[in-house]
């Protein structure tokens, strides 16, 4: 899982995966439309590629890279099963910071003393 | 990348990830249900089934934190760190580290609140630095635990971020 966090949190590699939500493509495709230089957008792909984000296609003379939804799928899962559990701790927060909250404006009426 | 209610959590940069959430409340009240042991014990708890029989603060620079997690059939989950930065009630620095990570290296959680019309936006991250990663060699062992108890990993990250919270 954290290789594919570091993987995405290239900008120039998050770039790359959002060109291929599109469809696959040829690096020399990709270069052009990066702006980068074909090595450097190689070793991305090649990143990418380590972490299962992406598969390669020899055709011919090119090489076609396409997504591999599955771990990009995991790592929403995750993240959702991640939420998940701290929202069930912030709910319990939400409701004892209430409580504070209650408190403190007894606290503060206190004076008046016309709380029961 | 998910979010539900007024919760999102977001992945940025390098093995970071963000967390936040607003709440109905003064940041002076949010802080302290964040940095008091017995504040801390009532909603730090995580997914059913778990209570947290051990939380110590020592809110200072250089102080530590210890919290101790646990559930009937399972080992306890323990965590903690030393606080970096002390700055109430807007923000606190600590590192972290489970007592069984699954990670090289520390981790560095930052907790800032910020409020606006009586309402607090509480941003936590959590940020991954090991050296193996910092040196882009970050490795398979790691990976294959991470394969291997993905639930877990998880539930402990979901704890790391909560720390961050009790790191404040």
């Amino acid at each position: 899982m954290l290789e594919i966090f570091r993987a995405l949190a290239e900008p120039n590699r998050l770039q790359i995966v959002e060109l291929l939500l599109g469809g696959p493509r040829q690096v020399g495709d990709m270069v052009d439309q990066l702006g980068l230089r074909q090595p450097q957008v190689s070793k991305h792909l090649r990143v990418l590629n380590e972490a299962g984000l992406v598969d390669v296609r020899v055709d011919a003379q090119r090489r076609i890279y396409a997504l591999r939804p599955a771990p990009l799928q995991e790592l929403e899962a995750w993240l959702e099963r991640y939420r998940r559990i701290w929202e069930s701790n912030f709910q319990r927060l939400d409701a004892l910071l209430d409580d504070m909250k209650a408190k403190e404006k007894k606290h503060v009426r206190k004076k008046p003393q016309t709380k029961r | 990348m998910t979010s539900a209610g007024n919760l999102k959590v977001t992945t940025r940069g390098d093995r970071e990830i963000v967390m936040t959430r607003a709440f109905d409340a003064p940041r002076k009240l949010v802080f302290d249900a964040f940095t008091k042991p017995e504040l801390v014990k009532q909603w730090l708890l995580g997914p059913p089934g778990w209570s947290m029989p051990v939380c110590e603060i020592d809110l200072r620079v250089g102080g530590t934190y210890r919290y101790v997690w646990r559930k009937a059939g399972v080992p306890d989950m323990g965590l903690g760190g030393v606080y970096r930065e002390v700055v109430a009630p807007e923000r606190v620095v600590a590192t972290e580290k489970f007592d069984q990570a699954w990670y090289p290296g520390e981790a560095v959680g930052t907790l800032v609140l910020v409020e606006q019309g009586g309402k607090t936006t509480v941003t936590q991250t959590v940020i991954y630095e090991s050296q193996e990663a910092r040196d882009g060699i970050l490795k398979s062992g790691m990976e294959k635990g991470v394969a291997a108890s993905y639930d877990r990993l998880a539930e402990l990250l979901a704890r790391g971020l909560e720390k961050g919270a009790s790191q404040s």
